[in-house]
């Protein structure tokens, strides 16, 4: 701290401020000097190099979704394959490339990316702030990701899709029997989607911890942001866990290294251990955003505050913590040893507690308060409903002796769709219904949005709901046909056919934004009247945010005052700034200077994406592309003149 | 919307030190991510130890004198490298400009000696699972030797530079050094592990 009274002391003595500063300017002036500071500028160069939090969010969002839409047509493809028993329509070697670009695209480029993308969008907007921590850091994420799901739908329609199953096991994905480069191609993505994931983590953490504005000590930071801090901590130290496994199968394939051959001293199970770790919370990564959703839009629709706000910040911590002890019951079916499988018998069992608690305190909140249906709260209630039963299905598969009955089976397949899409993608529909006003402006159609809730909810559960007694029968998961004589094919048809509801549902739901996008009702500030501080600001934002940082002094700001807004003063206005505050007390101490735009992010992710592709094909890569890399980052880090320089 | 200003923050400073900066928080974060990964490496050496007859599988224990040779240079770094960080906090430039060469040099010196450190470990990577977490785990913290120094000379450059010269840079050196002493720790960790562990 030394330095710092010093120079303070030493401006206070010259009583002159570097810099332009808001004080006193009068608001057209002001409104003019911040949009020149903060702006992104026109066309494509522009385009590429903004570190506009917003328009990296929206990217983010449009581009996980247009992942949606392909692994949504896998699925489509996979159902019309398995209408029928004994079907001809997708060759075998098609179907597991179909069901694991499926699998893995929902996963990785889809859920993940999704849910950060809202956090990308909406933190800084929530915490009253002007971007993110590290706005280039940022941009880069989101190119390294598009990459990655490039590379890997490229490599597909190339006949080189993995097909390995979405967790891509040893050996089948490993040396002997992974074929051509399909695996890599897999592992690599991974990389990619990893790397961005956890530059988002490390970016929403400084962002939250440092940048909340004054007076969001820890009890007023609003549940969604609590969510996604508590998230963004579960990838900090679930995500390496997959980077170094794919790291491993990626060597043993192309160097011949042993991690995961048995004759060689090596064990097919390390790959279990170290993919699980990561893929239980993987499921909690996208889960516990969700939630936030969830808490986010349940006062807003019963016109109440959040009821046991401390039992949910709780909970989300406690479930953050959980997911940690539970990556065994993935492997119930590979003989460990009878006392291990009991602790993760319990401590699978165990997370029901607090997930248990998050949903008594939402009840309670609806008990409270006089709900108003709309379809954000639809699709709220539908996500209750469906994640309660996904619950009790997987309290049921965490006991050893019914896991190994319905493991590999579509009970399974039931089970993970009941939460995933249950328990993330109706909130995630419901947070675009609430959203949508805030970011385009305009809202979303109600009267096509509960068409929409419906269609989605039904065909949902009459495609899924099935599936549980289909596994209960015997039917295998990732088999491309069954026998004629099963009698599963009534059942399967009768899916099949459901899932065309649900798509219906799905398309409904783009068409809305579409048609909404133009002809949409225009929102206003604060269309929905709700409470947090994205609310009392434009919609959509300017590329500043907020034209003075609010004060809050209350956990729901728009709803304590609505009239007057206590607000900061003294920011510079010719140069990008944000406030710095203390982690807990959010007391203000510093004026951070914030990243301009910049190509370099661009390139350098260009550098790390290409070292990444070439690395399948030669190890040498690694080494050649640490040149262009190492350029990438030191153009994008060394200074230019920024003005904060001057202080 | 009546707006009233209630926070006067004109003559806040634009750079600190430490937590109170969000640099320090990001370097922290990585620090974790990192360290995470380091464990679950270190946990998959002892997953495959405890699976193997024998360990090491088929090779001698690895030759001692790199490896504590690295280990010696990278504890002696602590030194400067905390002069570095006080200096850094002083906000005294002259001596942090000294103190860049000295930490790029001692940055350096372990690189050098790791080129005869990998040959010391008796195996190839290729060999057996022994030969390949030996190889994985040392690789893994020369990757992260080489970014610090990287990261190390590119700031030493920036010291000497009109550019240097702004006091903001001086947190990005404390900052520097924060992560140096993660490098050190985390060596001094996979030592007795991968020297150690086949030797009890
Ligand atoms: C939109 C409607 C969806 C349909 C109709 C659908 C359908 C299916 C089907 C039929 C399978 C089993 C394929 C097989 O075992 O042969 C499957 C697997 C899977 N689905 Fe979905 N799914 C949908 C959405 C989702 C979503 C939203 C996620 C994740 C967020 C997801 C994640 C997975 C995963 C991880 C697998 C396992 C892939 C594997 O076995 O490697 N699905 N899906
Ligand atoms: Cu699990």
């Amino acid at each position: 701290m030394s330095g710092i009274p010093r120079k303070t002391a030493e401006l206070k003595q010259h009583g002159g401020l570097n810099g332009l500063r808001d004080t006193g300017l009068d608001e057209a002036e002001l409104l003019a000097c911040l949009a020149r500071t903060w702006q992104t500028s026109k066309g494509l160069y522009g385009w590429l190099a903004t570190v506009d939090h917003k328009l990296i969010g929206r990217r983010y969002v449009v581009t996980a979704f247009l992942f949606l839409v392909l692994a949504g047509l896998s699925a489509l493809a996979i159902r019309f394959q398995l209408a029928a028993p004994e079907a001809g329509r997708i060759s075998p070697d098609l179907y597991n490339q179909l069901f694991t670009m499926h699998g893995t695209t929902m996963m990785f480029l889809f859920a993940v990316p999704v849910m950060e993308a809202f956090a990308v969008y909406l933190v800084p907007l929530m915490i009253g702030t002007r971007n993110v921590a590290f706005p280039r850091l940022n941009a880069f994420s989101y190119w390294i990701y598009v990459s990655g799901g490039l590379m890997i739908w490229v490599a597909f329609a190339l006949n080189t899709g993995a097909d390995a199953g979405w967790f891509s096991y040893v050996p089948l994905a490993g040396p002997d029997y992974g074929i051509g480069k399909r695996p890599d191609f897999w592992a690599q993505m991974v990389t990619y989607t990893e790397v961005s994931a956890l530059a988002v983590a490390v970016e929403i953490i400084a962002t939250v911890f440092k940048l909340r504005t004054p007076g969001m000590t820890l009890d007023r930071i609003p549940l969604y942001v609590w969510s996604v801090l508590v998230t963004a901590f579960v990838i900090l130290f679930a995500m390496p866990a997959v980077m170094i496994s794919s790291t491993m199968l990626i060597l043993d394939r192309l160097v011949g290294t042993k991690f995961f051959d048995p004759a060689a001293g090596g064990d097919a199970l390390l790959w279990q251990h170290l993919f699980w770790f990561f893929g239980h919370p993987e499921v909690y990564i996208i889960f516990i955003p969700a939630t936030g959703f969830v808490s986010a839009i349940l006062p807003t629709f019963v016109r109440r505050p959040v009821f046991g706000y401390l039992g949910i910040v709780l909970s989300l911590i406690a479930i953050g913590f959980l997911s940690f002890g539970l990556w065994v019951h993935h492997m119930f079916a590979t003989g460990l040893p009878q006392l291990g499988e009991s602790f993760f018998t319990a401590s699978s069992m165990m997370i029901a507690i607090p997930s248990g608690v998050q949903i008594f305190c939402w009840i309670a909140t609806i008990w409270g308060g006089k709900p108003i249906f709309a379809t954000p709260l639809l699709f709220v209630l539908g996500f209750i409903f469906t994640f309660v039963i996904g619950g009790l299905t997987g309290v049921m598969v965490a006991s050893v002796p019914l896991d190994l009955q319905v493991h590999d089976t579509y009970f399974v397949v039931a089970h993970f769709h009941y939460v995933l899409v249950g328990g993330a993608v109706f909130p995630l529909l419901g947070a675009v219904y609430y959203w949508f006003p805030k970011v385009t402006g305009r809202m979303l159609s109600e009267r096509l949005g509960h068409w929409n809730f419906w269609l989605v909810f039904l065909g949902f559960n009459l495609t899924f709901f099935p599936m549980h007694i289909l596994g209960l029968q015997g039917m295998p998961r990732r088999v491309y046909t069954y026998p004629l004589d099963s009698g599963w094919g009534g059942a399967n048809l009768f899916i099949s056919l459901s899932s065309l509801v649900l798509f219906a549902g799905f398309a409904l739901f783009f068409l809305n934004m579409l048609l909404s996008l133009r002809n949409g009702r225009v929102a206003g500030e604060n269309p929905w009247d709700a409470s947090t501080l994205e609310w009392a600001t434009t919609s959509p934002p300017q590329s500043y945010d907020f034209a003075h940082l609010p004060v809050v002094t209350h956990r729901e700001p728009l709803w304590a005052d609505p009239d007057t807004f206590p607000v900061v003063e003294g920011l510079r206005v010719d140069a990008r700034e944000v406030l710095g505050g203390t982690v807990a007390d959010a007391v203000p101490q510093l004026r951070v200077p914030s990243a301009d735009n910049s190509i370099w992010p661009l390139l350098s992710a260009i550098a790390v994406g290409g070292t990444f592709l070439a690395s399948i094909y030669t190890p040498w890569a690694v080494v050649w592309g640490a040149i262009p890399v190492s350029i990438g980052f030191i153009c994008w880090f060394w200074p230019k003149g920024e003005p904060e320089d001057e202080e | 919307m009546m707006r009233r200003p209630v926070v006067d923050v004109s003559r806040l400073p634009t750079y600190d030190f430490g937590a109170a900066s969000p640099m320090w928080w990001g370097t922290l974060a990585f620090i974790a991510l990192e360290a995470t990964g380091f464990a679950l490496a270190i946990g998959a050496y002892f997953y495959l130890a405890v699976q193997a007859p024998h360990w090491p599988i088929a090779a001698p224990a690895p030759d001692l004198a790199p490896g504590t040779a690295v280990l010696i240079i990278l504890l002696a770094s602590i030194v400067p490298n905390h002069m570095i960080d006080f200096w850094a906090r002083q906000q005294d430039l002259s001596k942090v400009r000294v103190g860049m060469i000295v930490m790029t040099i001692v940055g350096i010196l372990p690189l050098i000696v790791r080129i005869w450190e990998f040959p010391a470990l008796r195996i190839s990577w290729d060999q057996n699972a022994y030969g390949s977490i030996v190889w994985f785990l040392l690789g893994l913290h020369t990757s992260h030797l080489l970014t610090d120094v990287g990261d190390t000379i590119v700031l030493a450059v920036l010291m000497f530079t009109q550019k240097g010269t702004a006091g903001r840079r001086l947190s990005d050196v404390s900052d520097n050094a924060f992560y140096w002493d993660f490098v050190v720790v985390s060596w001094a960790v996979l030592y007795l592990v991968i020297y150690w562990t086949p030797r009890m």
